[in-house]
């Protein structure tokens, strides 16, 4: 079986280097990138089984027109939103737009992990 | 009832001012009919005297006319010669007070031309009496008929005289009657006046021709000038002793110049004012205590009615500040909990990162490894704290119109008390379900409303801590719903009833509650257009009462 890849996408490097490195350790393929262009840039190199999506990111581009994007290249990337803000709204709306769930920051990391391992099985 | 010094000060200023604008005219018009009634009082006393006084004076000029009558016939139908012999005067005298006792004549004399008493008739010894030098005589003569004033003359007791000049064949003659005190007396104090009354006659000199009651004796000076007194019958008034009036009233005879004179005190006739006035007063104060009743129960009225709506209003304020506080400190509550969570999202995973590394074999030989995975749990709890806090004030900021579910409120209260048995439970605690029968199906917000009543459960149960009883009742009263989730606990405080509302207030450990529950639950009520209350009840506990409005669902 393949590798799972894992495209991480934050804007605050902290939180996105530990997340990295937190599911490297447990085995997984991931990377980070720290803006919207960079992510839609990786993703039109190469296919990631799940990203994880931060909603609010500044740089032109957040995180709905990336999932947008991602939705529009590759549809079948299971994407969970991640969020500091409890704009649901927003949320619902990347819901509507096809991503695969939504975490409110800051999570609990079993959950994030239960989350992961829901989108790779579906 | 409470009743605020404001209230009680306004009523007070209503009743004095009401009291004052209608009491004020009462006792003016009172007191102005009295005094018109004591005028009319007075002026019919005026009135009742002056009508004595003349009567009488009339009655006393009939008097005087008859005697003068009676001598005037006898000086016409008999001559000097006949009268003037003794015994024929003798017999006629006879005849007259025989026959005619009440004229009251003492005696007659016969006076010849030269003023000699040629026959006289009568008690006295006074026939052979030179008269021709007194005033009478000469008067008598001149004038042909002359009534005196009183006086003592020869016979030294006060009498008055009635004197007729008749022609004869030797010249003018005189005949005299002496008029009987007594009898004239008795006529003149006939008048029918009260106990304080008088009744008597004074010359134009002011000298008494009768005894009077009060004013002297016979001849005495009386203190009243005659002059006061006019052609017609006249009343005057003088201040009596004990502040009464004396009316008296005078009225000149027409056959003689004597003045006819009345009196009387008003305190005769006090009486009936004195009754009059208690009347009025009486009729006066059942009037002022009409009013004071009317007014001080319209008052009592009109301010409590005041009162009440003055209280409805603070209640809608209240209303209206704990919705603008709570949007404001919504949105600012939202703002910081966005900053914290990024900083608090790298704490966390750092610290998971380190427990991570702390996996490493070669890390765990070491003999500081235990104290650093306490740490990083203890790190990883506090993180959890700040973010259930974080979390709930996201919630709290959460501007989500309410979806419209088919909500059946009894089935989500039940629901909501199921998941919280098990925890009741171990504490002790019974949960009663009282639920009415067929509750309609209301458009609502199924998950939110499971929230509201999450909360005021737990805060219920919190409250209680070990062994007690929540209720929950369902009622459908009119357009509402009304959810009543009443607990046994300690209650609330008064003091701290206005405030447990407000965000962040809680009375619970730090880290044990966020104060956010009432907010969150408030806030979605609201929305919902219905009403949250908290009040404590009877006998202790808190009841937590959610009003929502019946909203049928629209048919799909
Ligand atoms: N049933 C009750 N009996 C007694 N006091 C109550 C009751 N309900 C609420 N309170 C008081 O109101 C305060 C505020 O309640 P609220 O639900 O807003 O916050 P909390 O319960 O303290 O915190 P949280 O809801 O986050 O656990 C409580 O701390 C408590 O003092
Ligand atoms: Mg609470």
């Amino acid at each position: 079986m393949e590798p799972r890849r894992i495209l991480v996408v934050d804007d605050e490097i902290d939180f996105l280097e530990t997340i990295v490195n937190r599911l490297r350790k447990r085995g997984m393929t991931a990377e980070g990138v720290a803006s919207g262009r960079e992510a839609v840039r990786r993703i039109g190199e190469a296919p990631f089984d799940v990203v994880l999506l931060d909603i609010k990111m500044p740089g032109g581009m957040d995180g709905i027109e990336v999932l947008r994007e991602i939705k529009q290249q590759r549809p079948d990337t299971a994407v969970i939103l991640l969020t500091g803000h409890a704009s649901l709204e927003t949320s619902m709306e990347g819901m509507e737009l096809g991503a695969f769930d939504y975490l409110l920051k800051p999570m609990r990391f079993e959950e994030l992990l239960k989350k992961i391992a829901a989108a790779l099985e579906k | 009832m409470t009743k605020a010094p404001i209230y009680r000060s306004l009523r007070r200023r209503i009743i004095a001012i009401t009291l004052a604008v209608s009491i004020a005219p009462l006792l003016t018009l009172a007191a102005v009919i009295y005094h018109q009634y004591v005028k009319v009082f007075e002026a019919r006393i005026e009135d009742q005297i002056r009508h004595l006084a003349r009567s009488q004076a009339n009655a006393v000029d009939v008097f005087l006319n008859d005697r003068t009558a009676l001598l005037a016939v006898l000086v016409t139908t008999r001559s000097f010669e006949e009268l003037g012999e003794q015994p024929r005067l003798d017999a006629l005298f006879d005849v007259i007070t025989r026959t005619a006792d009440g004229l009251g004549l003492v005696d007659l004399g016969v006076i010849d031309a030269t003023g000699r008493h040629v026959a006289y008739a009568g008690p006295f010894a006074l026939r052979g009496l030179d008269y021709s030098r007194e005033a009478w005589f000469r008067e008598t003569m001149s004038r042909g008929r002359y009534v005196s004033d009183v006086f003592t003359g020869f016979r030294q007791l006060p009498h008055f005289i009635i004197a007729i000049r008749g022609h004869g064949a030797r010249g003018p003659w005189i005949l005299r009657a002496t008029i009987d005190s007594q009898v004239f007396h008795r006529l003149v104090r006939s008048v029918r006046v009260g106990e304080s009354g008088d009744a008597y006659i004074i010359n134009p000199d002011g000298f008494l021709q009768t005894d009077a009651r009060l004013a002297g004796q016979v001849l005495d000076r009386s203190p009243l000038a005659p002059r006061l007194f006019g052609e017609e019958a006249t009343v005057i008034r003088l201040p009596a002793e004990n502040g009464a009036t004396r009316y008296v009233a005078g009225a000149w005879l027409k056959s003689k110049d004597w003045l006819l004179v009345v009196s009387q005190d008003s305190s005769d006739q006090i009486n009936s004012l004195i009754r009059t006035r208690e009347t009025e007063i009486f009729i006066i104060l059942l009037g002022c205590l009409a009013i004071v009743i009317a007014t001080v129960v319209t008052t009592r009225t009109i301010v409590s009615r005041l009162e009440h709506a003055d209280q409805d209003l603070n209640q809608l304020n209240a209303q209206l500040l704990q919705r603008d506080k709570m949007a404001a400190l919504g949105k600012m509550a939202a703002g910081i909990a966005h900053e914290i969570n990024n900083p608090l999202a790298v704490i966390g995973e750092k610290a998971g990162w380190i427990r991570d590394l702390l996996d490493d074999p070669a890390l765990r030989e070491s003999p500081v490894h235990p104290e650093l995975v306490a740490s990083v749990d203890k790190i990883e709890n506090h993180v959890e704290r700040a973010r259930k806090i974080t979390h709930r004030m996201l919630g709290f900021a959460r501007r989500m119109e309410p979806r419209l579910d088919d909500v059946d409120v009894n089935r989500v209260l039940g629901e909501t008390v199921e998941l919280l048995q098990n925890h009741a439970r171990i504490n002790d605690i019974r949960i009663d379900l009282d639920l009415a029968d067929g509750l309609p199906i209301i458009a609502s917000d199924q998950s939110q409303l499971q929230q509201v009543f999450l909360n005021l459960l737990n805060n219920a149960i919190d409250a209680i801590g070990k062994d007690g009883l929540i209720t929950c009742a369902t009622r459908q009263i009119d357009k509402e719903i009304r959810v009543a989730i009443t607990d046994n606990g300690p209650g609330i405080p008064p003091e701290q009833l206005p405030r447990v509302f407000d965000p962040f207030f809680t009375t619970k450990e730090p880290g044990r509650g966020t104060g956010l529950g009432l907010a969150i639950s408030f806030q979605i009520i609201e929305k919902m257009g219905g009403r949250l209350l908290l009040e404590n009840a009877a006998p202790r506990g808190t009841r937590a009462t959610v009003v929502l409005p019946v909203v049928i669902p629209e048919r799909k």
